[in-house]
This record gives C-alpha cells, sequence and structure tokens, in this order.
C-alpha cells in the first residue's frame, strides 16, 4: 500500500513535470510536433499587434432587410480578408448594424484598412452616362500583362449577361471611350476599337503588379452592398505588442513561483501537494484555451491572474481548515476527511458566485468583456476541480504512504 | 478581535479615501481615455528627442487642441492624443509628415486608435449594464443559499471596492480607457469571492450561537478566517506586483488599480462587509422586538 501510493506520487510528478515542460519548450516525437503553449494559444491585438476596425453600415434599412446587407458586408470582408493571407482574422457582426474586422499581425495596417474598407463599386459607363455593367457581372479578374501596355493590367471575364451587354455596348460606341470606374473614380478610359463578343476585357492604367492584383482580388470580391463608416479603429505595432507579451510572460512566471515558494515554506507537505494541484490548473486551463482556440487579451491575462488567485485561495481555504482540525486534536487522516468536507462548501458558493457573474458577462459584454469572461469561467472551473478533487487525491496518496504522522508537517 | 465594535473607525477609513478621489475628480477631471470620450490617438516612434512645440506645428493643421505628450524611456514617442475623429485617411497624412521631416525608417505608427464618439457612450454603458446584472444575480444566489442580508452587504463591499479603485483612478490620474472595465470586472470578481468566505465562516457559526449576539460571531469569523484573507490576498498581489514592475506602461497602467482592487477587496470583506451585515441583522432584530408592541 506504502509503496503502491509512492510509485503512484511519482507518476503523478513525473507527468506534470513532462507536461510542464512540454508546455514551456513545445515537444517533438517523431512526426508530431507540440508547439509551445506560448506559440499555441492565439494571441489578441492588444498582445501580437494588428489591426482591428469596427464599421456601421451607413443604412436606413432595418431588421431582415438589414441583417441581409450585414451579411452581405461580411461575406464581402471575408474574401477580401482571405486574399490577404493572413492567419486567424477576424470578422464578426456586433450589435445590429456594426462590424468588426481583426487582423492580427498585419504588416501594413494602413493599407489594409484601405483594401477592406473600399467599397469596390465597379462600373463601366458609356460616354451617355448609360451604366453597360458592374462588378456583379465580372466573373474572373486576374493580372496579365498585354501586348502594347508598359504596365501590369487587370484582366477581366463577364458572366454571360455581362458578355452580351458589353458586346452590344461595344458595338454602338465604336470609336468612342468607355469609363471604367471604381468609386466613383475613373480609372481607366480605353477607346473601343472594335467589338467584342468574347466577354473579356481588361483595365489598363498607371498599375503595378501589386496594385493590379489588389484590384483584381477586390473585384472577384465583390462590391459592399453599403456605405461604411468607421466608428473604431485600432492599430498596434508588433513590435510594441512582442513586448508586452514577453515582458508579461516573465512577470506571470515569476509571480507564480513566488506562489510556490510561499505555498511550500508557509503550508508544507500541502503546500507541495497545493504547488502539483496548481501546475495542473494552470496547464489545464491554458491547454483549454488553447483546444478552444480562445484568443488571449490584456484582460484575458487579468481574468487569469484572478482565477489563479481564486485557484490558490481554494487550497488555502482547505489547509487553513486541515489546521483547524488538527489543532482540535483529529488524526491527519480524518482531519483531512472533515477539513475538505467544510472546505468544500465555502469554495463552490464562492466560486459559483464569480462564476454568475463571469456568466452575465459572457452573455451581455462584447469583445474585450467576452475574452475576459471565458478565460475566467474556464479558469474558475478548472480551479474547482483541481483544488476539490486533485489536492484531496494526493494529499490521501500522501497519507496512505504512512512516512510520517507529524501533524506539524501537514502545517499544524 | 473587535472588529464590528470599531466600525466608525472602518467607515471612516474608507470614506476618506473616496471622497479625496471625488474632490479631485470634480477639481481635476478623470483622465478619461479616448475610447471613453471618443476622439483619436497616435503614437509614433520619432528615435530621437523632439521638443512639443516642434510637433505641435505639424498637428496644429489638423487639431490645435489637441494632446501632445513624449513617452517611452528616452522620451522619443510622441503622443498625439485629440477629440476629433481623425479616420485611417488623416492618419496616414500625419504619419507621412512626421516620416518625412524626421526621417521614419518604420511605414506606419506604433499605435494608432480611432473611436467615434458615440462608441465610448456605448462601451460604458453595456460595461456599466453587464455589472449591475451580474450584481444582481450575485445578490439572488446569495440570498437563495445564506439570506438577503448576506447578499446586500456584499454588495455594499462590492460598491465600496468600485468606489475605492474608482478613487484611486482619480488620485493617481490613471487614464480611464478599455483596461479600466477589465479591472472593474476583475475587481467584481475578487470583491465577492473574498466576501462569500467570510459569510460562510459567519453562516457556520450561526447554527452553534447561543444568544443572538451577531457581533460577536462577527468577529469570531473574522478572526477565524483572516489567515486565509491574508494569504490569498498575498499570492494575488505577488502576480500582480510582478506585472507592475516588469510590465510595459500599458500593463501597469492595468496592474496599479488591481493592486487597489485587490487590497480594498480583502479590507471590505473584514472590515465593510461583516458590519454591514451585522448592522442589518441588529435592525431586523430591533424590528421583530418592537413589532409586538405596536399590534
Amino acid at each position: 500500500m506504502k509503496f503502491k501510493n509512492a510509485i503512484i506520487f511519482l507518476v503523478i510528478i513525473a507527468v506534470v513535470a513532462m507536461a510542464g515542460f512540454t508546455a514551456l519548450n513545445g515537444l517533438q516525437i517523431g512526426e508530431t510536433t507540440i508547439r509551445p503553449i506560448k506559440e499555441a494559444v492565439n494571441q489578441g491585438l492588444d498582445l501580437k499587434g494588428g489591426v482591428y476596425v469596427v464599421y456601421e453600415a451607413e443604412t436606413d434599412a432595418t431588421s431582415d432587410e438589414l441583417n441581409q446587407i450585414i451579411s452581405q458586408t461580411i461575406e464581402v470582408f471575408r474574401r477580401r480578408v482571405d486574399a490577404m493571407g493572413l492567419t486567424e482574422p477576424l470578422v464578426i457582426k456586433e450589435g445590429d448594424n456594426r462590424i468588426r474586422v481583426e487582423l492580427p499581425g498585419v504588416e501594413n495596417a494602413q493599407e489594409a484598412l484601405d483594401m477592406i474598407g473600399r467599397t469596390a463599386q465597379l462600373q463601366f459607363i458609356t460616354i451617355d452616362g448609360d451604366v453597360v455593367l458592374t462588378g456583379s457581372n465580372v466573373k474572373k479578374a486576374d493580372v496579365t500583362f498585354v501586348q502594347g501596355e508598359a504596365n501590369p493590367v487587370v484582366s477581366l471575364e463577364f458572366d454571360s449577361e455581362g458578355t452580351k451587354s458589353f458586346a452590344d455596348a461595344t458595338a454602338e460606341y465604336i470609336g468612342q471611350p468607355i469609363f471604367i470606374v471604381l468609386d466613383e473614380e475613373i480609372i481607366s478610359s480605353p477607346n473601343v476599337k472594335n467589338v467584342i463578343a468574347n466577354g473579356q476585357g481588361h483595365i489598363s492604367g498607371d498599375f503595378t503588379v501589386e496594385s493590379a492584383s489588389q484590384l483584381a482580388a477586390l473585384i472577384r470580391g465583390g462590391a459592399l452592398p453599403v456605405n461604411l463608416k468607421e466608428v473604431q479603429t485600432s492599430t498596434i505595432t508588433a513590435t510594441l505588442g512582442v513586448n508586452a507579451l514577453e515582458r508579461s510572460i516573465t512577470a506571470a512566471t515569476i509571480g507564480f513561483l513566488l506562489v510556490l515558494l510561499f505555498m511550500l515554506v508557509y503550508y508544507r507537505i500541502p503546500g507541495f501537494v497545493a504547488n502539483i494541484a496548481l501546475t495542473i490548473y494552470i496547464l489545464l486551463v491554458l491547454g483549454i484555451l488553447v483546444a478552444l482556440n480562445a484568443t488571449l487579451t490584456l484582460p484575458g491575462i487579468a481574468a487569469l491572474i484572478l482565477s489563479v488567485g481564486m485557484a490558490v485561495d481554494a487550497n488555502v481555504i482547505i489547509f487553513e481548515r486541515l489546521k483547524e482540525e488538527l489543532r482540535a486534536g483529529k488524526t491527519v487522516r480524518s482531519a483531512i476527511e472533515s477539513g475538505f468536507k467544510r472546505a468544500t462548501r465555502a469554495i463552490l458558493d464562492s466560486n459559483i458566485t464569480t462564476l454568475i457573474a463571469g456568466v452575465v458577462l459572457y452573455q451581455f459584454g462584447t469583445g474585450p468583456i467576452r475574452g475576459f469572461a471565458i478565460t475566467l469561467i474556464i479558469g474558475i472551473l478548472v480551479s474547482m476541480f483541481t483544488a476539490i478533487i486533485i489536492t484531496k487525491f494526493l494529499l490521501k496518496l500522501i497519507v496512505g504512504m504512512d512516512f510520517t504522522k507529524n501533524s506539524k508537517l501537514f502545517g499544524a | 478581535m473587535k472588529i464590528i465594535e470599531n466600525k466608525t473607525k472602518w467607515f471612516s477609513i474608507s470614506a476618506i479615501i473616496i471622497v479625496l478621489g471625488l474632490v479631485l475628480a470634480i477639481i481635476n477631471g478623470m483622465n478619461f481615455g479616448i475610447d471613453f470620450t471618443g476622439g483619436s490617438l497616435m503614437e509614433i516612434e520619432l528615435h530621437q528627442q523632439i521638443e512639443v512645440a516642434e510637433i505641435r506645428e505639424i498637428i496644429n493643421q489638423y487639431d490645435t487642441n489637441a494632446n501632445i505628450s513624449l513617452l517611452g524611456p528616452d522620451r522619443t514617442i510622441v503622443q498625439i492624443r485629440t477629440i476629433n475623429d481623425f479616420d485611417s485617411q488623416v492618419r496616414a497624412e500625419i504619419f507621412n509628415q512626421f516620416k518625412e521631416k524626421y526621417d521614419l525608417p518604420e511605414n506606419e505608427p506604433l499605435r494608432a486608435e480611432q473611436f467615434g464618439p458615440a462608441i465610448g457612450k456605448e462601451i460604458q454603458n453595456r460595461a456599466f449594464l453587464s455589472m449591475i446584472i451580474s450584481a444582481i444575480g450575485m445578490l439572488i444566489y446569495i440570498t437563495f443559499r445564506f439570506e438577503l442580508r448576506f447578499g446586500l452587504a456584499a454588495i455594499a463591499a462590492l460598491l465600496h471596492d468600485i468606489l475605492v479603485v474608482v478613487a484611486v483612478y482619480s488620485i493617481f490620474r490613471i487614464p480611464v480607457n478599455s483596461p479600466f472595465v477589465a479591472a472593474m470586472l476583475t475587481i467584481l470578481g475578487y470583491s465577492i469571492n473574498d466576501t462569500i468566505v467570510v459569510f460562510d465562516r459567519i453562516r457556520e457559526n450561526l447554527k452553534t450561537m447561543k444568544k443572538s449576539n451577531f457581533a460577536q460571531v462577527a468577529n469570531d469569523s473574522i478572526t477565524q478566517t483572516i489567515t486565509r484573507s491574508i494569504n490569498t490576498s498575498l499570492t494575488t498581489l505577488v502576480t500582480i506586483v510582478a506585472l507592475y514592475i516588469l510590465g510595459v506602461e500599458q500593463i501597469r497602467e492595468f496592474a496599479l488599480p488591481l493592486i487597489a482592487g485587490v487590497l480594498s477587496g480583502t479590507y471590505s470583506s473584514i472590515f465593510i462587509a461583516a458590519p454591514v451585515w451585522v448592522m442589518l441583522k441588529e435592525k431586523q432584530n430591533r424590528k421583530f422586538v418592537y413589532k409586538p408592541n405596536h399590534e
């Protein structure tokens, strides 16, 4: 029994140490690579740098009509953002008539904003002001070079409707210009030389390869169905973000180690047990955040600190009870039983109360408040589990090893 | 410990801090960030120290009332704050002027933010609303598990902590911006958590109580839980203080109110929540005594 308990205990320590090492440094076994948590967890814009913008639709539409407009706009945004090839971009509806776009790690925030917020209403207009076709008639848009043009051009392929009206228009306006207009700005005004019936055309102008491919991407993505106003933007360069994260991690690590030291010195054997439980706690919370693909932000770190505080608190409550029971003359074994029983109620009530706050904040909050709430909720649930289940299990394991009856080592 | 007997002393200490904060807030105003007032903020790394007057020349073309300050360890970062709504076009223009004049290698500012005037109000309202609803939810739970008076006393302690932290923001002129909301939320969680554990002990001791001496029960319960209260706030503080010492400016602005919140939360669970509960309890008891006389 003693021997078996000692083995189980050592195995648990080994597993936790291994998991802790993996979390810090990552692990590679054969083909499988486990990334360190620092890299695996999504970092919010305030930590990583990047840009976010909240647009408001300028429209009088309401209910279904408004929903329709917003979801179309989100679709267009998604296509544009995807064309930028960023990882973890976020395009979500906020409130009724707003859309939040988050682009973590974007290199040139200004350019990205320009690209996303453009209405991109493409029109082909005759000299009489008739609209021949629009961006929605374009099936394909690409960058190519054509003979006689020094700069790259954007080649277009129209759908059947577009092909027909373009053929009609080129027949009617031969020798005259057709204006290619993007967001009410004429970007090209070629003269019609002959009838174009094959549904192909191109936009030439003062393009570089980059600007031409941007325009092609905009046309492919489609025009925005509504005018949008930037109501909130924030750009943080990666350098500012990286500093914030690196230094926060150092601080959190130092803080956590000091807490472990305090627990060990103050509570001795139970303190050591609590330290194992707390390490498991941190690993679980970070692991769940990674698994849920949650984003860690500054408020998230605050929630993490708060929940670590609560996890430590749960252990402190238990050990203080344990001490009282020991002082009342109980044996270590029965003191653990009754101490846990009485402490559990206090832990449940205090954690559930905070949990209520977390759930409400998640329900009613937006953006950063939600990030705070989700981290807090996970933290509280895991903290109750580690304090009540794991700490108790480990303590009983140690008592079962029977190597000391000295209740002083249990904090009395 | 004679906590309850000295309640006037404890209440006065809190009142002094809160009133000081309020008075300073009225005289100086709170240091509201643009996410609360609406407006724009830019931070540009200039790689050299430039006179504010020189920077103002550029900014005056856009807004003569803009707030200019120098940040960073070598004060080489210029921060421009204005209540005007600079869209990305204007921000790019301003940045390019700096880029040309000081020959900057970067292509964009370190940080640029813009909040429409309505957004700040909305963030505040939503945060405020969710805090109120949380408080109601917690009150219901505590009433259900304990009793209404425990719930009211816990909310009183929570209100106390929030006021103290707002006072700290006002006294130290900490910018009130998005992290402010997160700090408030953290304090909300911590304050209640800390109070409930003291109340749990009171609830337990009430069962074995002989006479209806609520002050005695509260004093005993506080004595029994004070080690826990101190140890818990110490361990929580350690991490936040580490963040404050090692963190970047933004993190420090966030850690300071949290330190105040944890200290206040611990203080209020002992010196505010329990005495308020005793007051409510004694008032209730008096009612029970007098009632038969009236009828």
